[in-house]
């Protein structure tokens, strides 16, 4: 590490650049192998003779209820999406607790009211878990881990690993941007916006499927924290290809539109919590739009953009008013405790 | 948008853009003097829209980044003080002092907290009556009225436990310092939230002693090239003023009861400047009836003198001299996660926003 990271900031945790140089220059180094150095959303594990995908997320969000959801959905739907992403089928999930003494046992009962109702509607099992409780004041609130396995089909196993990327590939994405991030700020801030921005949380297993039984992908990922220019980047950085993004095909909501203008941050750069970005050849780009559009989470599905051979290693954004600027990963703390 | 997107139609900027071509053939050095219009010349791609013979550079319109090291590094003696709360705008917490940011001094335990309004600074210390709550005012004349107002509303409600380090200050005598001083422009294009608060007076002289036009413009990617094709039309006529292009918002005579708030807590000072120095006049100091507000005199730290980084070109980008690419440091040692200079942390900072967005 280098000498000014002498402790652990906010940004560290952030999804953006530093969060990546913390990886790279800690974890990756103690801890590397052939697995975790594909740095996917999942490990592809070998078990006999088939092949299962693991994965584990933790959520700190503040606040605990947000609109469009709670810390018991968004942990259901996040490990759900990760392994989906990967390829595989979700099939069993964990839960974890870490609770602060004197949390109010009615709001507990509703979280966990919706880890089970999600799980259901994602249909995976709750098979194991562990319960924690620390003192008053030694963690906010709750904290929630969830693990996951996954069956992973054949056909299916190299779609996190963006092997096959081509100048000329299109990327999609399942609806508009930045709504959980911005709905979560709305909650926690006291800005008193009026507006009806609710958080897109939500399990993309189905969706993806639908799509994966029906058209080939090459490369599919849920733009998180960082958001969609924080995938777009590490793609780019991974195929040493460049990326244009269309501003005017951008779908986001005016609500976040105005969020954003108003606060100063990029609607490319804000979480979300149910979107995937697939990418995929050009002859198939519409047909998974179609079977996107078919499900109602990706009535608002767009081509945003596509892979280019020029500016290798640049995502740029072509905006409506015809200049051109770069899209950078995010740098720093910008939203601490979105998920 | 209602109010955003009439603002960003590419027919009319493509338009803006042809007209420039055809009435000028003219080498033109505009300079802006805001952070915002920075942005929005990197954001929408304006260099790319202009004929090659017109150039815009930045000058030191980045609140943030003006402020001087020693300013941050007051703040960083303060936040290790028991019992205090330092309240303050986002972009300011990891500008580098001579030796932490208020970043890491929040890892070591200091109490620094990110506001969105100075209002919610007057919540928190009305929150926390034990505690002193310290404010870092920065900006122009376009925040400092809202500082002006909280101190007055502190006043009024007898919050006793709150405090303003202020390092506000006005923009005309760095406009005019930098004229002085020889920097080689032909016109300004300035900033139209300050003279929604001043009016247009405050440039008068630019353009009468100086001959220098200004124009006051708006923040979208229209009302820019709109500003570009009226100094361009100015030059070319060899009349230079100050003009409103920003006319849905900036009145001749600014607001009135701003001026006021603004003139009942605040008086003029020498002020020092990041990379530019002490400028006659330029910062707002809280008048001596208001002192018991002003943190300057509450709080008792020794601050070491500050240094500025080496190799950091900074002050030279803010008076327009050199660009972002000249400097060493760029986008090597200086990047927005570890950065170096003040221009490379905050959001509307030249060199952050070179790195953001330049292609």
């Amino acid at each position: 590490m280098k000498q000014r990271d002498d402790k652990i900031l906010l940004g560290h945790g952030s999804g953006g650049r530093m969060m990546h140089d913390l990886i790279e220059n800690l974890f990756l180094k103690h801890f590397s192998n052939s697995i975790l150095d594909e740095q996917t959303d999942a490990a592809i594990l070998n078990v006999g003779s088939e092949e299962i995908a693991f994965t584990t997320d933790s959520f700190v969000i503040d606040p605990l209820f947000f609109p469009g959801g709670n810390i018991g959905k968004l942990a259901v739907c996040g490990t759900v999406n990760d392994l989906a992403v990967s390829g595989a089928e979700p099939l069993y999930i964990s839960v974890s607790m870490i609770i602060e003494e004197g949390f109010p046992m009615q709001g507990l009962e509703l979280i966990v009211e919706s880890l089970a109702a999600e799980a259901e509607k994602a249909g995976v099992l709750i098979v194991t878990g562990d319960t924690k409780v620390v003192n008053k004041g030694k963690c906010d609130k709750l904290f929630i881990n969830t693990a996951g396995i996954g069956r992973v089909k054949k056909e299916n196993r190299l779609v996190s690993k963006a092997l096959d990327i081509q100048p000329g590939d299109v990327i999609i994405i399942n609806g508009t941007i930045g709504d959980h991030g911005m709905a979560v700020m709305n909650a926690r801030e006291s800005f008193n916006f009026r507006t009806s921005i609710e958080s897109d949380c939500a399990s993309l297993n189905q969706l993806i499927r639908e799509v994966l039984d029906q058209s080939p992908v090459k490369f599919m990922r849920d733009p998180t924290r960082g958001g969609v220019a924080t995938v777009l980047n590490e793609l780019v950085e991974k195929t040493k290809l460049g990326i244009e993004i269309d501003e005017s095909a951008l779908p986001i909501l005016s609500g976040v539109k105005a969020m954003c203008e108003l606060l100063g941050f990029d609607p490319l750069h804000i979480a979300n919590e149910g979107k995937v970005l697939i990418v995929a050849s050009e002859k198939d780009g519409n047909a998974i739009l179609e079977i996107l559009k078919k499900n109602e989470l990706g009535l608002k599905s767009a081509i945003i953009g596509r892979v280019v051979a020029d500016h290798p290693g640049k995502v740029v954004l072509k905006n409506e008013t015809g200049g051109r600027r770069i899209v950078d990963s995010l740098s720093g703390d910008q939203l601490p405790r979105i998920c | 948008m209602k109010y955003v997107d009439e603002y960003r139609k590419k027919d009319l900027i493509l338009s803006v853009s042809e007209k420039l071509k055809s009435i000028s053939k003219k080498e033109i050095v505009l300079m802006e003097v805001c952070g915002g219009h920075t942005m929005a010349i990197h954001r929408f791609g304006l260099h790319s829209l202009l004929p090659s013979n017109i150039r815009l550079i930045s000058g030191p319109g980045c609140p943030v980044c003006v402020s001087s090291q020693h300013f941050i590094d007051t703040a960083m003696a303060y936040s290790k003080l028991p019992g205090v709360i330092i309240t303050t705008y986002g972009d300011l917490i990891r500008v580098p002092g001579s030796t932490t940011s208020l970043e890491k001094e929040r890892a070591n335990g200091s109490d620094v907290r990110i506001i969105y309004s100075v209002l919610d600074a007057l919540e928190i210390a009305k929150k926390n009556p034990e505690k002193r709550v310290v404010f870092l005012g920065i900006g122009f004349e376009t925040t400092a009225p809202l500082t002006a107002a909280a101190i007055l509303q502190a006043q009024k409600e007898k919050i006793p436990n709150f405090f303003v380090l202020s390092a506000h200050k006005v923009m005309p005598p760095v406009m005019k310092a930098l004229v002085d001083e020889g920097v080689k422009i032909d016109g300004f294009i300035a900033p139209g939230h300050v003279s929604a608060i001043t009016g247009t007076a405050i440039y008068d002289t630019l353009a009468s002693e100086c001959g220098l036009g200004v124009v006051i413009s708006g923040f979208e990617p229209v009302d820019m090239m709109h500003s570009v094709l009226m100094l361009t039309e100015q030059l070319e006529s060899g009349t230079p003023k100050v003009e409103v292009q920003y006319q849905r918002v900036v009145q001749h005579d600014g607001n009135k009861i701003a001026q006021q708030i603004l003139d009942d807590v605040f008086e003029l000072r020498d002020d020092q400047w990041r990379g530019l120095g002490t400028i006659p006049k330029s910062g707002l100091r809280i008048r001596e009836n208001l002192s018991a507000f002003d943190a300057e005199k509450h709080f008792q730290v020794d601050v070491p003198e500050s240094t500025e980084p080496k190799g950091c070109i900074c002050g030279q980008i803010l008076r327009g001299l050199k660009t972002p690419v000249d400097c060493g440091l760029f986008a090597k040692k200086c990047t927005p996660a570890d950065p170096v200079g003040a221009c490379m942390v905050s959001g509307e900072g030249t060199c952050a926003t070179y790195y953001k967005y330049r292609v």
